[in-house]
């Protein structure tokens, strides 16, 4: 049991869902101000991309972000000493692909996650089967691992994930990547069938692009989280009072149920 | 003794390589794919509609040509493993068809593909046209425009081509694409993976699937009498022809020798990564980020490489080295004057490699077996370029 598992089990108990904005880091000089944004709107959970250049599970809109912020000469290092100089009261989790840990080494990124007060860590490139290693080194400094399941996850291995998993179960609303949709893609089928083997929290992400799908995602869930759409704002140029008015939005329609 | 290219473990590693580092949504169908790879394999049936279709529609089994001008020129015996004579122009066919009958045996009726200058998209979509499925290919924009005509013959054959535009638009990103839309149609489409890289089961079926072209040479070599040779060298970009001829060899005496582009040489500039799938040897920078390969031949432009040959490095079964761009030039040359073979530019660093080692890594009177990977009438009009502007 890490921390992010006892905060995030308290957020539920309490009766609020929970909204995750996913940002990414380095991709402006005042992108911290956007995570401070993100906080005062409303945030229970901030999602902090790291960008890699070959990012698999991205669409258009974040695999641009990636670009940007690259090219301004962000590295893994560079987000986590600027995380570190956050003072937020919520959990900060960081979104990336494996390899830039396993560069890294995994003893050695785990210690620097924790040391910049990160508190979870989301590998859509690392299964279950390969996590051995990198859970062992991020319990040991109470960083948890969240793990996704997807609609084409079977009964059986969502039970073996959600017997592993920490801090929240990530239930992909569709087989796409990251990226506005507008259907309403199969979340209400992956959280009814995470919450038949799990009492975990599930929040629901990919493709929740407007304030009435988030609102639609944590009324099946217990949380919604939204990238694209809010990158999107970023990469607009709509700066931190861009992403407090549109998280604001979301939290707002969350709340009306 | 250790058995060498035998089996993956069952999650797909070779020693500290491979493995399976998907997005959960693909778990299912890399399982799937391994299920189904596993069976077929085993299927007297499946093998020799397998063998049938690679025999009658590509040619096989290719011959081994020996080098007689060039053999003299050098002091050693240089036997070449015709590749470039089979259906397509390279040994992607053999890859294609077993996937393609795989895809069928899964009940898919797609395939997509990546591609880099051409060859393995070209064979996607010939596999696709013969057993009636569709094909989209996914190529980098850039390389769109470098291989134009690639281009046009894939679509004859039905195929249709996707530029993609993310990053450097060259083969990684391509792979990348193939990726991303693979998880929005995995149930009805196989991802046709042209090389021996990838998640499991991808490295060691694609290895499996071009092993015939190592079987066939060892066993013409000792059916004209020379036994087995003392080397055995392939061109190295993601390794399907390296594999397949290695497989062949692995547990003989022969040296196995891999040979990269200078500017794309994963194991010899590069260090342990993930990326597609695998855990491999990559070009990275020093915080993680892939870079971009760079070599005359579209086809070595990748900044990874297979993970069995990484384990094979590892493990010092097999020995990896690179070619420049200008030896390169300069043995596809040699190759056409001496011997009336114009060789791809990826087979032309094989050969590059064996002309200036002789005297060195080799020794005079060695038999040396060359693996022509490809056909270079795709790279006549670049080569014409380079040597024009030169004139």
């Amino acid at each position: 049991m890490t921390s992010l598992d006892t905060t995030l089990a308290a957020l539920r108990a309490s009766g609020r869902k929970a909204l995750v904005p996913y940002l990414v880091g380095g991709v402006s000089d005042d992108w911290l101000d956007h995570v401070r944004a993100a906080v005062h709107a409303g945030a229970d959970v901030v999602e902090i991309g790291v960008p890699f250049s070959d990012p698999m599970m991205d669409g258009v809109v974040i695999q641009r972000a990636a670009d940007v912020s690259l090219g301004r000469g962000t590295t893994p290092q560079s987000v986590l000493d600027d995380v570190a100089t956050l003072d937020v009261e919520i959990p900060l989790v960081v979104m990336t692909y494996f390899n830039v840990f396993h560069h890294m080494g995994v003893t050695r990124a785990a210690g620097a996650l924790h040391s910049a007060g990160v508190s979870g860590v989301i590998l859509p490139d690392l299964p279950i089967e390969e996590q051995g290693e990198w859970r062992a080194s991020c319990t040991d400094v109470d960083v948890a691992t969240i793990n996704m399941v997807a609609p084409s996850t079977p009964p059986a291995r969502i039970e073996q994930i959600a017997k592993i998993a920490q801090g929240f179960l990530y239930a992909s609303a569709r087989m796409a990547v990251t990226g506005a949709a507008s259907d309403e893609g199969h979340a209400l089928d992956v959280v009814t069938r995470s919450r038949a083997v799990s009492d975990m929290p599930i929040y629901v992400g990919i493709g929740i692009t407007t304030p009435e799908q988030a609102a639609a995602a944590a009324r099946i869930a217990d949380g919604a989280i939204v990238g694209s759409a809010l990158v999107q704002r970023v990469l607009e140029g709509q700066g931190a009072s861009g992403v407090e008015a549109f998280v604001g939005e979301l939290r707002r329609a969350i709340d009306a149920g | 003794m250790t058995t060498y290219m035998d089996h993956p473990d069952e999650l797909g590693h070779f020693g500290d390589f491979g493995g399976r580092f998907v997005p959960e949504a693909l778990m299912p169908a890399c399982l799937e794919l391994e299920e189904a790879f596993r069976d077929a394999w085993a299927d007297p049936l499946f093998l020799d509609e397998y063998h049938h279709i690679l025999k009658e529609f590509g040619g096989r089994p290719t011959p081994v040509t020996y080098c007689e001008r060039l053999s003299s020129e050098l002091g050693i015996e240089l036997y070449l493993k015709r590749e470039d004579l089979a259906h397509t122009g390279s040994h992607k066919i053999n890859n294609v068809i077993g996937q393609a009958l795989l895809t069928k045996r899964m009940g898919k009726k797609r395939i997509i593909a990546e591609t880099g200058a051409g060859q393995h998209g070209v064979a996607s979509a010939t596999a696709a046209a013969k057993l009636g499925l569709e094909c989209t290919v996914y190529m980098g924009e850039l390389d769109t425009q470098r291989q134009a005509l690639n281009v046009f013959r894939m679509e004859l054959l039905g195929a249709s081509v996707h530029p993609v535009t993310s990053g450097s638009r060259t083969l990684k990103d391509a792979v990348n694409e193939a990726m991303r839309e693979w998880v929005s149609c995995v149930e009805t489409t196989h991802y046709c993976l042209g090389s021996v890289m990838g998640p499991h089961p991808f490295p060691w079926m694609v290895r499996e699937f071009q092993s015939i072209l190592g079987r066939e040479a060892a066993q013409q070599l000792v059916d004209r009498g020379v036994g087995t040779p003392d080397m055995v060298v392939a061109c190295v970009g993601g390794g399907s022809n390296a594999a397949g001829l290695f497989s062949g060899f692995a547990n003989s005496s022969a040296r196995l020798i891999g040979v990269e582009a200078a500017g794309g040489s994963a194991i010899g500039i590069g260090s342990p990564g993930v990326l597609h799938g695998m855990r491999s040897m990559l070009i990275q920078s020093d915080v993680g980020q892939i870079e971009e390969a760079h070599s005359i031949s579209a086809g070595l432009d990748y900044p990874g490489i297979g993970p069995e040959h990484a384990y094979l490095a590892a493990s010092q079964r097999a020995e990896y080295f690179s070619a420049g761009d200008d030896e390169v030039l300069d043995a596809l040359q040699r190759l056409s004057r001496s011997e009336g073979i114009i060789p791809a530019l990826e087979t032309a660093h094989a050969l590059a490699w064996v002309f200036r080692e002789v005297g060195g890594q080799i020794r005079r009177g060695d038999t040396v077996l060359v693996n022509l990977s490809g056909r270079g009438d795709k790279d006549v009009a670049q080569v014409l370029d380079i040597l024009g502007a030169r004139a």
